[in-house]
């Protein structure tokens, strides 16, 4: 069984190559359609004439698509990514500074999102036509609506304003502190490897409200797909049966129900990472959070094109790496998988 | 017709909150339409000596920074938002359907490009894409609608595909091909009236999606350009200010934006009532 | 002394809250069973018998609920038991095996960790001995190589196999009752004989009380002491097996009785009294009796050759990649692997076979549906595997090759109503344009199917099944074919409107003057309709020959297993 598991788990590795090049070309495509000369872009502020000309060679824009295509690819692997103009720094060492900011901010949203809406969609569906299933579907409803933007927003006015219980949103921590020694980047978890619980709490009072925001446009997705699985694994045929033959109720709502339900979820999980990875932007720019969401949009209206196009090509490869560990995950839980190969 | 009317009686009765959603789809729509002529003052007329005014009998919204109607903005707005929803959603829904149906009718090759294009489109998070799109292709209003209709396109074609391929084999199918009938026609007059309703069902809640992805590109500054009013711009415009309490500026844009997304979620659910014949008595 | 029953259903009602309000499922019911007995309940789809065993156990949808009356088990009312004691009596004392078994198995997990959850949760078992003793199980049921099969998925099992573990988990702690709803569906024949016959082993040995829940009265016959026959909610005959069949007293068994074809039965039998209460009218004609079951004189109509049909099989490792692995050949399955056969004119030919044998395969390529990998097959004296399936529509011969689909509903387009279904073909195949003239056209047929005019507006989830199938049938007439396809066409219908197709089907055959390839796996069925029999198995042909012949005496050890397995019971000559 072990070695059938590892085969396909190759398999879903291998099957991600496709996605990885369709993602380059793309990109390559969108570098290309710029209005003007990429060149130009490329080559950064400070440049003149003759270092664009550098560029421009180096980039082969003289030569054939083909090429241009080989040349790029070549130059992606190299971690030459372009030049920013607005900083004058190389653009992956921008994105790889500003990563660990966004990253904190998602993965607590996201863990915010999945502790609440699991359990409320579990019971929604064990308790039809309760008070929380009511609460569950309104939630739901209300949340694919909401403007992820304006919740921040709103969010702000009311905690911030009108009670004066968050502190300013203004980025990651308060001006009266300084950033922890790096370790992980995240300034929560390295506050705590250096023993610094003043600097800690300070760090998790600023992310309050912006994972906050996060966490509800992803509650909606997360809380309707988990509720919706367990209502069909509860009225599935094999419940019916576990049920027959007098398994007692835990036995029957963890290892026969949820277990078939949490399915489902886990893909849920990839697309709502993608509307997150998107939602992110907005919040960081409500927050004025350093993450690569403003970095984008600051790059966007100083018209920073080698910039943007790096942010969406780093996203791109992140949403295709968490796709692919959910795809592994899958594969290694649910024993059907190799069925369709 | 007289059937249609019936049955579309006959759902509203059952349904009181699809009414609700009708007539709320109908008020957008009448706003839309007719904002221009509507609004108490005009949406980009200045009054410096009337800026940042709370909620008045006057000014209903109260004023922006620019000493504008927030009123009057924000009627006008909804003609603009709707106007790139409708026009993404649109291009979106037949480019994606007319390839996902002969993906899922005919298979093979089709099916697998279709499916690659698909794929790598849903491999970028979609609101990123769109602000590369637009970065690429310019700012403006016209490249936002592109924008969104192309990272719509996978979402259409991915179900106008499954619903295409569960219908390929049924008994009415290879019925009408004993009938005489060859594989265009069959596609156009037995498969896809039976995939409409969904597809209807799906237009419905991507209309809300694409409302606020409209918003959200113009909220970073995308597509639409100062004094046009639109309900992103407006949001962005008042966070600004919302933090020393003029709350009008964003609060009300926001609303809206979030009541029209909501009508049209709720509108999909009525929708399907409405079209699908098995509810049909 | 009569002992108290083990099992007493007194005056029992069961109503379901559902948005057209109360709906009453079963209505004073009183049966009876005791220890050891087993009780076959016999109905038609809505009769309440699945109603009645799911409230036995304490099953029951959410929405319905015990309204007048009571159930007892062992002196225990189940009815008023709260959910803990329904709990513990749920597969220790009481247990259920239900139909569509790979369905009603945990998809993810294995199929002796199932068995075990239940020794473990009843206390029969601790976690040191749950495996061997879950091993045990699998061997009882006869499921070989127990040790193996533990660790197996239900996916990777057969639907026999599935449900023999369903069978094991429900006798994993010795209960004294059990309900078996429908447990052969689904099934081959030769595993449903094979299955029923575990059941019956294995319950005796225990002395278990069963309760059987089937349409099949044959099936009921065969396993059952007593039958309790159900219609519409209502008990309306209870008797033991023997009696039921010899003097049935009531004339919904009567019409059951007649309605499933045995061995000897003939069509006039079927249906002997004429239908009104379907809205259904059979206009009368003698369309009874086969006349001249003899070979008729003519030519052949339709003649097969060498058929063969081959499905390539996807090769599982590399089939990502752009190119293919040179060294690994294709391999392919034989779905239909050289047959040949004729029909003459106006004759009726059965092709019967198990699923899987290869024979709705077959029907494809005869209808042009589908292309055969090699073989001839020759229409009229024309040979129509010249032309490839996907421009045969436009070829004349289109009109003279029909087909009668296995399901009513899913054959007819949903959004059709049954006047356009009818009219398609005649739109298409005769370029007929004139709106008035399809509608006389159209409702000429229904006249001649038995369908009332005021049906033709309405849509198929307005129609019964009945209803759809004539709808089925007068489309597949409508451009007077000369060869008629019916692959399977009664099997989804109730026994007693089955009885009444088969018989239009034969009325229409005789008028029409067609010619007919009736594809089954109901033997008794084919016999009924067809002079010649074609017995198909894994592809290739294993028998043919005259219908009543192979059916009595079949020369091949395929045949001969697949007639035994066909339960039935004899009726005892009148007095």
């Amino acid at each position: 069984m072990k070695t059938t598991k590892l085969i396909q788990v190759g398999r879903r590795l291998a099957q991600a190559l496709p996605s990885v090049f369709g993602v380059i070309v793309i990109s390559f495509v969108l570098t290309r359609a710029l209005p003007g000369d990429p060149a130009v872009y490329f080559a950064g502020d400070m440049a003149d004439k003759d270092s664009i000309e550098q560029v421009r060679r180096a980039l082969g824009l003289d030569r054939s698509w083909v090429e241009q295509f080989v040349i790029y690819v070549g130059n992606l692997a190299n971690g030459d990514w372009g030049m920013s103009l607005s900083t004058g720094r190389p653009v992956t060492e921008e994105l790889l500074n500003r990563l660990p900011a966004s990253l904190e901010l998602t993965l607590i949203g996201l863990g915010l999102a999945i502790a609440v809406a699991v359990p409320l969609g579990v019971m929604a569906a064990t308790r039809q036509n309760s008070w929380v299933d009511h609460l569950c579907r309104l939630l739901v409803t209300a949340g694919v609506s909401l403007p992820t933007f304006f919740t921040g927003l709103l969010l702000v006015y009311v905690f911030y304003y009108l009670l004066g219980w968050s502190p300013s949103p203004l980025g990651r921590l308060d001006i009266l502190y300084l950033p922890p020694p790096q370790v992980t980047g995240f300034y929560t978890i390295d506050s705590l490897f250096a023993g610094d619980r003043e600097t800690f709490i300070a760090s998790v009072v600023q992310l309050i409200l912006p994972a906050a925001t996060l966490a509800l446009f992803a509650l909606a997705p997360i809380a309707r797909m988990t509720r919706a699985a367990m209502l069909g694994a509860l009225a599935s045929d094999f419940v019916r049966t576990a049920r027959a033959n007098g398994l007692s109720r835990r036995v029957v709502l963890s290892t026969y129900a949820f277990r078939n339900a949490a399915l489902p979820v886990l893909t849920t999980l990839g697309m709502v990472f993608s509307f997150l990875l998107g939602a992110n932007v907005l919040v960081e720019r409500v927050f004025s959070w350093p993450g690569i969401g403003s970095f984008a949009i600051e790059a966007l209206v100083a018209s920073d094109y080698a910039a943007v196009q790096g942010f969406v090509l780093a996203m791109a490869l992140l949403f295709v790496c968490v796709n692919l560990a959910i795809d592994i995950i899958l594969t290694l839980t649910d024993p059907r998988v190799g069925l369709d190969d | 017709m007289q059937r249609y009317l019936r049955h579309f009686r006959y759902v509203m009765g059952e349904n009181p909150v699809t009414v609700f959603a009708f007539a709320l789809f109908t008020f957008i729509i009448f706003l839309a339409a007719f904002g221009p002529w509507i609004t108490p003052y005009d949406p980009v007329a200045t009054n410096a000596a009337n800026t940042l005014q709370p909620p008045s009998w006057e000014h209903l919204f109260g004023t922006d920074h620019l000493g504008r109607d927030v009123l009057s903005r924000v009627i006008a707005a909804t003609r603009l938002d709707l106007g790139i929803a409708i026009s993404a959603v649109a291009l979106s829904f037949f480019v994606g359907s007319a390839l996902g149906c002969s993906a899922g009718f005919w298979g093979g090759w089709t099916d697998r490009i279709v499916g690659r294009l698909s794929d790598t489109i849903m491999a970028f998070p979609l609101f990123v894409l769109a602000m590369g799109i637009v970065a690429a292709l310019g700012n403006t209003v016209e490249n936002i609608i592109y924008a969104t209709a192309i990272i719509n396109l996978p979402f259409y074609a991915r179900v106008a595909r499954a619903e295409t391929s569960v219908r390929r084999n049924a008994g009415y199918v290879y019925a009408a091909r004993l009938s005489g009938s060859g594989d265009v026609r069959i596609l156009a007059t037995q498969v896809f009236p039976n995939i409409l309703p969904p597809m209807m069902v799906q237009i419905s809640l991507n209309m809300g999606w694409a409302i606020l992805n409209a918003a959200g590109l113009s909220f970073i500054g995308l597509g639409v350009r100062p004094p046009d009013a639109e309900w992103g711009i407006m949001v962005a415009e008042g966070a600004n200010y919302i933090v020393s309490g003029e709350w009008w500026l964003t609060i009300f844009p926001g609303a809206a934006l979030m009541l029209a997304v909501f009508c049209f979620n709720l509108l999909g659910d009525g929708l399907r009532d409405l079209v699908d014949p098995l509810r049909r008595t | 002394m009569v002992p108290s029953p083990f099992l007493d259903i007194k005056g029992l009602s069961v109503e379901f809250r559902t948005r057209n309000g109360v709906v009453r499922a079963i209505e004073n019911v009183n049966l009876e069973l005791a220890k050891g007995e087993v009780l076959g309940i016999v109905g038609e789809s809505g009769s309440g018998k699945s109603v009645t065993a799911y409230t036995v156990i304490g099953l029951l949808d959410d929405a319905g609920a015990p309204a007048a009356g009571s159930a007892t088990f062992d002196g225990i009312s189940v009815t008023d038991a709260d959910e803990s004691t329904l709990r513990d009596l749920r597969g220790r004392e009481i247990s259920m095996i239900f139909q569509n078994p790979r369905a009603a198995l945990n998809p993810i997990r294995r199929v002796g960790q199932q068995i075990e959850d239940v020794l473990l949760c009843h206390g029969r078992a601790t976690r040191q001995t749950a495996r061997i003793k879950a091993i045990e199980m699998l061997e009882k049921v006869k499921i070989v190589e127990p040790e193996m099969r533990y660790s197996s998925y239900p996916f990777e099992l057969s639907g026999g196999m599935c449900q023999r573990v369903m069978i094991a988990i429900a006798l994993a702690c010795d209960p004294r009752l059990l309900i078996a709803d429908e447990p052969t569906t689904g099934l081959d024949v030769t595993t449903q004989k094979a299955t029923m016959d575990l059941v019956r082993d294995l319950t005796q040995e225990r002395n278990m009380a069963v309760v059987l829940i089937t349409h099949d009265l044959g099936m009921a016959a065969a396993y059952c002491d007593r039958i309790v026959v159900m219609e519409k909610g209502v008990v309306v005959e209870t008797a033991p097996v023997a009696e039921l069949f010899s003097n049935p007293q009531h004339t919904y068994t009567k019409k059951l009785i007649a309605g499933s074809p045995g061995p000897h039965s003939t069509l006039a039998e079927l249906a002997p009294e004429t239908p009104t209460q379907t809205g259904a009218t059979v206009p009368p004609g003698p369309s009874a009796k086969l006349p001249e079951r003899g070979m008729r004189g003519g030519e052949n109509i339709l003649e097969v050759f060498n058929l063969v049909k081959e499905f390539p099989i996807q090769q599982t490792a590399g089939r990502h990649w752009p190119w293919r692995k040179a060294s690994q050949p294709d391999r392919s399955f034989r779905a239909v692997d050289d047959i040949s056969f004729s029909l003459k004119r106006g004759e009726s030919l059965g092709l019967v076979g198990e699923s899987g044998c290869g024979k709705s395969t077959t029907s494809s390529i005869i209808t042009r549906l589908m292309d055969p990998t090699s073989g001839d097959i020759i229409f009229d004296g024309r040979n129509i595997t010249a032309f490839r399936a996907q421009t045969f529509a436009q070829r004349p011969e289109r009109k003279q090759i029909q087909m009668v689909f296995q399901d009513p509903t899913d054959s007819l387009n949903p959004r059709y109503s049954a006047h356009d279904s009818i009219a398609e073909p005649l739109k298409r195949l005769t370029g007929l344009r004139d709106r008035g003239l399809i509608r006389e056209n159209v409702e000429a047929l229904a006249e001649r199917v038995g369908l009332p005019e005021a049906l033709l507006s309405r849509f198929p989830h307005q129609l019964s099944g009945g209803q759809k199938a004539r709808v089925g049938i007068a489309r597949a007439i409508a451009v007077n074919p000369k060869l008629l396809i019916l692959d399977e066409p009664t099997s989804a219908l109730d026994v007693s409107v089955q009885a009444l197709v088969l018989q239009l089907l034969d009325r229409l055959k005789h008028e029409l003057g067609m010619s007919y390839m009736f594809v089954s796996h109901d033997l008794n069925v084919v016999r009924l309709l067809c002079e010649r029999v074609v017995v198909m198995n894994r592809g290739k042909i294993v028998e043919q020959g005259a219908a009543d012949e192979i059916l009595r005496s079949p020369s091949d050890p395929y045949t001969q297993a697949l007639v035994a397995a066909v339960p039935h019971f004899e009726p005892q000559s009148q007095n």
